[in-house]
This record gives C-alpha cells, structure tokens and sequence, in this order.
C-alpha cells in the first residue's frame, strides 16, 4: 500500500484572506522521489499553496494529507518533526546569526548530533561557499549566497519532503544555474521537492510533472517534459485575468 | 582632591549605575526582542526579587542564598505572568499588549501595597558589603556592594552571552526575536523559547532589584517604576530588542546621568530626568532603531 | 442649523440633574456624580487620541496637569500669589481670574503645549508614540516639581477656590460632548479613523496623517486641560504626583472598558469603573459579617480592577462599546448626515 499512496496529497484546498479567496480547491499530489513544479502568474496562489501545506496559512476546507498524516490542523514546528521543511519566499534567513548557526537552527528538531555533522559535511560539497563563509552574519551575504544557505538551512532538518519557494529570485543569473544544478545534483539523490518558480523553462527542466495554477486553481497539469511545448502553459501566465 | 581623583570617582559611579541600567535594560530587550512587547510589568518583577530577598534574609537566611531565591521567585513571577496575562494576547495589537502589561504592573504593585504597605522596608545588608574601600587618602570611594553589582552584571552577561550563541534554545530565542515565521518554519517551539526568553529575562530583573534595593538600601512596592523607566531610555538608545545593544545604552545612560551630576551648574542637575527623557524622544525621532540599529525603518 | 430633539432633551436632562440632584441625593451621591461627570470630560478628551486617531498616547494626564497648574496660578488671588508663591514673575502676580476663564485659558495652555509637542511626536506609531508620550508626561512631572516658583514644587499647591461644582461639571461636559461628537462624525472624524484603520491607505488616498493625529491630538489636550483647571477647583490643593502614572492608569482603564472608538462608551466606562471603584473601596475599608471580621485591605480595589482590565483585554479587547455609540435615536440624523455628505462629491 505504501507504494501506491503519494508522500504528499492536497484535496480540493481552499484558502481565504478575509474576503479574498485565495485558494478556490487545489488539488495536487507528490510521490517519493517525485520532483514537483508549480507555476503561474504573480498571485495565482503558488506560495499560499506552500504556506498552507507547511502550516503557516490555514485552509478553509479541503485536506492536507503528509506520509499518511492529515496536517492540516497541526503547527508549522509539528509539520517540520514529520520530515517537511519549507524553504520560503524571499529566504527568511536570520540575518544577525552567522551561517553556523543559521544551519545549527535548521537541524533544531534533530536530535542525532552524527547525522546533524554529516549532513553539514553534504552541504559543505553541495554548497562549498558556505564553508567559506561559515562564521560570518548571513545578512551579509550576497543574494546568491543567501538562497544556498536558505536551501542549506531547509535540508538540515533532513526532510522527506522538500518545499521552495521562489530559489531564483534576486539570485544573480550566474548563480541560478548554480543553483539549480545542486537542486538537480538533490534529485539524483531522491530528494522529493515540491517546486515554486517564476522561471518556468528552469522549472520544467528540473520537474517530472507540473502544475499550472491559475487564479486559485489547478489551470493544467501534466508531465513537465510535454508542458514544456503546450502554449496553454504561456495563456495561463498571459491570460491570468479571465 | 585633584582633578583627576574626581574624574575616577565619577567614572567609578557611571560604571556602578551604568550595571544596574543595563541589568534591567537586557530584560526588557529580550522579552521585546522576542514578543515585540513593551513590558511595564518587568519593574514589578525586579521588585518580587528584591522583596523575596529581604524577607529570607529578614528569616534569617544569609545574603547570597537569599539573593539566588529572590532571583528564582522572579523566574517565577515572570514565568506565571507569561502565561497567565500575556499568552491569550500574544496576536492581540501592539496596543492591547501594551495595555494588558501596564494591567499587570497595576496588579502587582497594588499587591505589594497589600502585603508590605507602601512604606519603604530596609535592606538588610551584611556588613561586609557595606564597608567601603578608600583610595588616594579618600578621595575615591566605593563600597563592596558597588564591587558586587559591577561583578555579578560582568558574569551574568559572560553566562548570557554563552547562552545565546551556544545553546539552541538561545539561538532559537535571537531567531524568535528576528522572524518569528521562520522560527517556525525551521521547527523551533516558539512557545517554548518565549517562556525561557521570559524566564531568563525575569531572572536578569530579579538580579537588578536585588542589587538596585541593596545600594538604595531599602525595598517598597513601587521600588520598580524609575528603574524601568530608565531602562526603557538605556533599552531604546541602544537599540530596542538587542541585547548588545541594551548593555551599550544602560552604560552611557549611566555616565550621561552621572555626568549630569557631577560635572553641570546646580541648576540644571535637578532636571536629570528631564534631561534623560527628552534624550529618549530625541532617539525615537531621529534614531529609532537605536545606536546598533541605524537603519531600522520606522512608519508613519 | 436646526438643534434635533434628543440634543435638546439631553440638554435639560442634564441641567435637571445637575441643578436638581443636589436637593434630592446627599452630598456622597453628589460627589460621585461630579468626580464621574470630571472622568468623563477627561476620558473623552483622551479618546480622542487614543480611540478615534489610534496614536495611543500615554502623556494625556501631562496635559491635565499642566492645565490644573496653569489655572490654580491664574485663579489665586493677589494675596494668596504673595504668600504662597512669592517667586512668581510680575507678568503673573498682580491679577487673579475668575473660574470661567481660568480654565478656558488652562484649556488654551494646554493646546497649545500639545502643538509643541506634537507637532514632532505624531510623526511616531505604535509603541513608539506610546514611550515617547510617556516620557513627556515624565517631563512634564519633573519640571511641576522643580518649577518651584510656579508650582511650590513637591510641596502641595494650595488656595485655589473651590469653584468647581455639579453644574459647571456637567456644562463642561455637555461641551465637551457636542464638539467631540460634532468632531468624530464629521469628514474629518472619518480622516481620522481612516489614519488609525490603515494609515497606508490613508496616506496614499491624500489624507495628511500627521495633521489629522495632531488635530485629534492638540483638541483633546485642549479639553484635558479644562478638565484639568475642573480638577485643581475641585480639589483645592493637589501635588506634581497628583498628576502622574496612577491618574493615567486609572483613565486608561476607564477609556479601555468602555469601548475606544466610542463617545458613549468612554462614559460608560468612566461610570463602570467610577462605581467599582466606590463599592469596592467600602470593602476595602474592612467590615464585620457576625463575628468574621475582614480587615482593612488597602490595594484590594486597584487589584480587582486590574485583574477585570486583563479580562477585558482577553475577552473583550474593543470594550464594552468597541466601536459602535448609544445614539437614542440621534443614528437617523447622522446616517442622513453622511448621505447628505456622499452626494456633495
């Protein structure tokens, strides 16, 4: 049976901001292994998406359903203990602690101090220049360097389940592809991740399957590979407003 | 008594008052840094430590026990009105906040009042910390206590220092206190760090109104109110919600106050407060984030 | 400008009871109502920052102070100005006021020490305004002590004639009343609450923040400082501390459990708390049931009275009005207002 169920299962969720119904019934699943895009125009509702999965915004209606827990009752630190972490929109790094402790906190619901050593060694050789700058203020960081430490801080925590929101933005192009490929170099690993990107050749690259979110619903979804030539992809980003 | 002996003698009060500030000022910055609360009620802590302290002693008990107990019965006091008062409001408006530990100071002077009367008790100091050292045929003197004030503020910022660069807890209560979100996001029980933040800061008040009542001499109910007020100032010069930053203001609020009164015609020492408090509105103005946090944005 | 009924009812209501109640209730009753009608003026000049503008100031009692001093000076007479502050600059000592402009000029003072101070204040949100004004009622507090050729100092400022009775209260008060109501339901009490609900939107819909908070900020000072000038002739002699964290605390209180955005709640609360205060303030004193005697428990009232605010809090953060008014009828008259007012655009 473990199988065949999804790691990650969202049935018809529904989110509102007071009156502005952000979310109007997404539906979506990911399976271990999988690597997931999301895409669509500015408020199509990607990030609340993520927001409501790792606790942060509250559904309306609608189910989150996480390795065969419902969560969506339960508190964004409970939701990290089950093996989900969330990298967020714009890093959300804390910026007057160093890049040490900023990956100390990452692991803070760990409490196997080896695996906590050998998972900072993975992200001394997937991410080499936070070794460099190890004991230095993460606000002091370039922007490039910052989403690697934010990726970094997301996998200390030693994830099933993957969240990002947005890794390329105010990332100097240079580093995007950096970037990316240490997200590709994950994936080989089987890490499961469940992708938010504007860029959305950069996405299908990387993804098996995506979604298209237009306007708080699923527009389209398929296997990324075939997206990637369907024009319907380039109407949901250009014809958000019907 | 020569130029410079007045000098060290005053440098010797700034440090001695500065250590009190700044003892009171790291409380308030720390619950503040955690909460974005300003906490009136922090006073009346100060004053639970100094009371418990007074009446072990007053039962007999020596003076450092007694002081280690005020201080617990402080983390106590803090512990309960943290959550008794301040969690059912902790996503209210920063007004409600605000209102409800003002509520709180009310409550717990009035208690005092009930308990102790408003008349001030005095400090039963030992001997020992009352005798005074002489230096230069008198010209510069300090007591045990101003020693023990100075030393106890040095060791317990080494020990706050270790605690929040080495422990989880303490990193997660600077996380907390810079993006609550992605305090949560990484996993942290925030309601966990927001008691310890409100433990340790309860903790550093006992300390203060233990030391603040044993240099004053004497405890009452209301014993708490100026000291706030002044670590508000020390809190806000150096930037509200930074530890460092508290420690730097409670220092020069300290030597500006002395500096007021030692070295300015007499008729403007009595208007030190004054003084202390347009300094704080001028930060507010101009500075708001504080000497350590230049660029702190502040909205209309 | 035609006067509607209710104003004019409430208007001889009010004069029925202030001149009638002092022959039909003793002199006790008579009191609590004047110290009741006094908190209101003074809880509803405060709302007028605090509730209506959001800029939550904790220096208002700054402002009821320096107008109580400021008129206790000008109505003294020339003997007693000789005798008791014998310092005073010429400009001040060779005249004494009656009552009515006494406090008019207190008012005045009182304004126009809030232009000063607001004009840089009002700048500051949040907690910012809320330390910064408290750190101007401190200042106001240190220099009525040190002030001593004005103020005698700590020493109790003495002489000044009890001219305050029930009447001239509840006068002040139906004033007070019809400029703030006047006030908060007009377009600019609309400005204002727009500043306090979203100043971002407000500001970006061409509301000028800082003049709509220092307007509701300078206008209720003006009032503190008549209820000001009320208090210091109703009281005779008072001290800085008079003036100072206690009386805050206790008009916050009264302002917080009625409702902020609320004129009628802000008596509501000043008549809650008012009547609290006296009921447990006979407890306190200590009394015999049988043979079980409680003694005197002083503290016990404020006690009580703090532990209701944090419930309040809890419960009930917008007060027992929050923000809607009792109207007795007046709500067709502003509806009918507004209305008239939408189509002037």
């Amino acid at each position: 049976m473990a199988t065949a169920d999804p790691l990650l299962r969202v049935d018809n969720l529904e989110v509102s901001f007071g009156a502005v119904r952000a979310l109007k019934g997404i539906s979506l699943d990911v399976r271990e292994g999988e690597v997931i895009a999301l895409v669509g125009a500015n408020g199509a509702g990607k990030s609340t998406t993520l927001r409501s999965i790792s606790g942060l915004a509250r559904a309306k209606s609608g189910t989150i359903t996480f390795a065969g827990t419902v969560i969506n009752k339960r508190t964004a630190p409970q939701i990290v203990r089950l093996g989900l972490a969330h990298s967020p929109e714009g890093r959300r790094l804390f910026g007057g602690l160093s890049v040490a402790e900023n990956l100390r906190l990452g692991a803070c619901t760990r409490s196997d101090p080896d695996g906590v050593a050998r998972d900072t060694e993975r992200m001394f050789t997937l991410f080499p220049i936070l070794r460099e700058r190890w004991r230095q203020l993460a606000g002091t960081l370039s922007g490039g360097e910052q989403q690697q430490l934010a990726l970094a801080r997301a996998l200390m925590a030693a994830p099933r389940l993957l969240l990002l929101d947005e890794p390329s933005l105010g990332v100097a192009p240079l580093l995007v592809r950096h970037i990316f490929d240490a997200l590709a170099e994950l994936k080989r690993q089987g890490m499961t991740m469940l992708l938010v990107e504007q860029n959305i050749a950069l996405a299908l690259e990387l993804a098996d399957r995506a979604y298209v979110l237009r306007t708080g619903k699923v527009a389209l979804s398929g296997i990324a590979s075939e997206l990637r030539s369907d024009d319907r992809v380039a109407q949901a980003y250009l014809g958000a407003a019907e | 008594m020569s130029q410079l002996e007045y000098i060290i003698q005053q440098v010797i009060n700034a440090v001695s008052l500065g250590s009190l500030y700044a003892l009171v000022a790291v409380g308030l910055s720390i619950v503040f840094g955690v909460l974005k609360l300003t906490n009136f009620a922090h006073g009346d802590v100060m004053m639970v430590g100094a009371f418990t302290t007074v009446l072990l002693i007053a039962a007999g008990m020596p003076f450092i026990p007694a002081m280690i107990c005020g201080i617990a019965a402080s983390a106590i006091a803090g512990f309960l009105i943290e959550r008794i008062a301040y969690r059912p409001i902790r996503n209210a408006p920063d007004v409600t906040r605000l209102l409800t530990s003002l509520a709180v100071t009310y409550i717990l002077e009035n208690l005092g009042i009930l308990l102790f009367t408003s008349s001030p008790r005095n400090f039963p100091l030992p001997d020992i910390l009352n005798s005074s050292w002489q230096l230069s045929g008198g010209a510069i003197t300090f007591t045990n206590i101003n020693v023990l004030t100075v030393a106890l503020t040095f060791v317990s910022l080494i020990g706050l220092g270790w605690f929040i660069t080495r422990t989880t807890i303490g990193l997660g209560m600077r996380a907390a206190a810079e993006d609550m979100q992605a305090a949560q996001l990484v996993g942290l029980d925030v309601n966990k760090v927001i008691i310890v933040a409100f433990v340790v800061a309860s903790a550093y008040a006992g300390l203060a109104g233990v030391l603040w009542a044993a240099q004053a001499g004497v405890v009452q109910p209301q014993m708490g109110f100026t000291p706030l007020l002044k670590a508000f100032v020390a809190a806000i010069i150096g930037g509200f919600g930074s530890i460092s930053g508290a420690l730097l203001g409670g220092y020069m609020l300290g030597a500006l106050e002395i500096f007021i009164v030692a070295f300015l015609p007499d008729t403007v020492v009595p208007y030190r407060d004054a003084i202390v408090f347009a300094l704080l509105i001028a930060f507010l103005l101009f500075r708001p984030g504080g000497l350590l946090q230049p660029n702190r944005e502040i909205k209309l | 400008m035609r006067i509607p009924l209710a104003i004019a009812a409430a208007i001889v209501l009010a004069a029925i009871v202030a001149f009638g109640a002092p022959h039909v209730v003793g002199d006790y009753f008579v009191r609590v109502l004047l110290l009741i009608a006094l908190n209101s003026i003074l809880v509803l000049s405060l709302s007028l920052s605090n509730g209506f503008t959001g800029v939550f100031s904790l220096g208002h009692v700054g402002f009821i102070g320096a107008g109580a001093y400021a008129a206790g000076i000008l109505s003294l007479t020339v003997q007693q100005k000789k005798a008791l502050l014998p310092h005073l600059p010429d400009l001040l000592n060779w005249f004494s006021l009656p009552f009515l402009p006494a406090t008019l000029a207190a008012g005045l003072f009182a304004a126009i020490l809030a232009v000063i101070v607001g004009y840089p204040l009002m700048r500051l949100s949040g907690y910012f305004v809320s330390v910064a004004t408290m750190g101007f009622l401190i200042i106001v507090n240190v220099v009525l002590i040190n002030a001593s050729d004005f103020t005698r100092g700590a020493r109790t400022f003495t002489g000044v004639p009890l001219a305050t009775t029930l009447p001239w209260v509840i006068g002040w008060l139906a004033v007070t009343l019809l400029v703030l109501s006047r006030l908060v339901y007009s377009p600019f009490g609309r400005r204002m609450k727009a500043v306090r609900d979203d100043t971002i939107a407000a500001s970006a819909v061409g509301i000028s923040v800082l003049r709509a908070r220092l307007l509701a900020f300078v206008i209720g000072a003006f009032f503190a400082g008549v209820g000001g000038s009320l208090y210091a002739h109703y009281l005779g002699s008072f001290s800085p501390n008079t003036f100072y964290f206690a009386m805050t605390m206790n008009l916050i209180a009264m302002l917080v459990l009625g409702g902020m955005g609320s004129l009628s709640g802000a008596i509501i609360g000043v008549v809650c708390v008012s009547i609290l205060s006296e009921l447990l303030r006979g407890f306190e004193r200590g009394f015999t049931i049988g043979d079980f005697t409680v003694p005197a428990l002083f503290g016990a009232s404020q006690i009580v009275l703090g532990f209701l605010f944090i419930l309040i809090m809890i419960f009930r953060p917008k007060g027992i009005m929050g923000d809607r008014e009792l109207t007795f009828g007046l709500s067709r008259r502003s509806a009918n207002h507004n209305h008239k007012e939408g189509k002037d655009r």
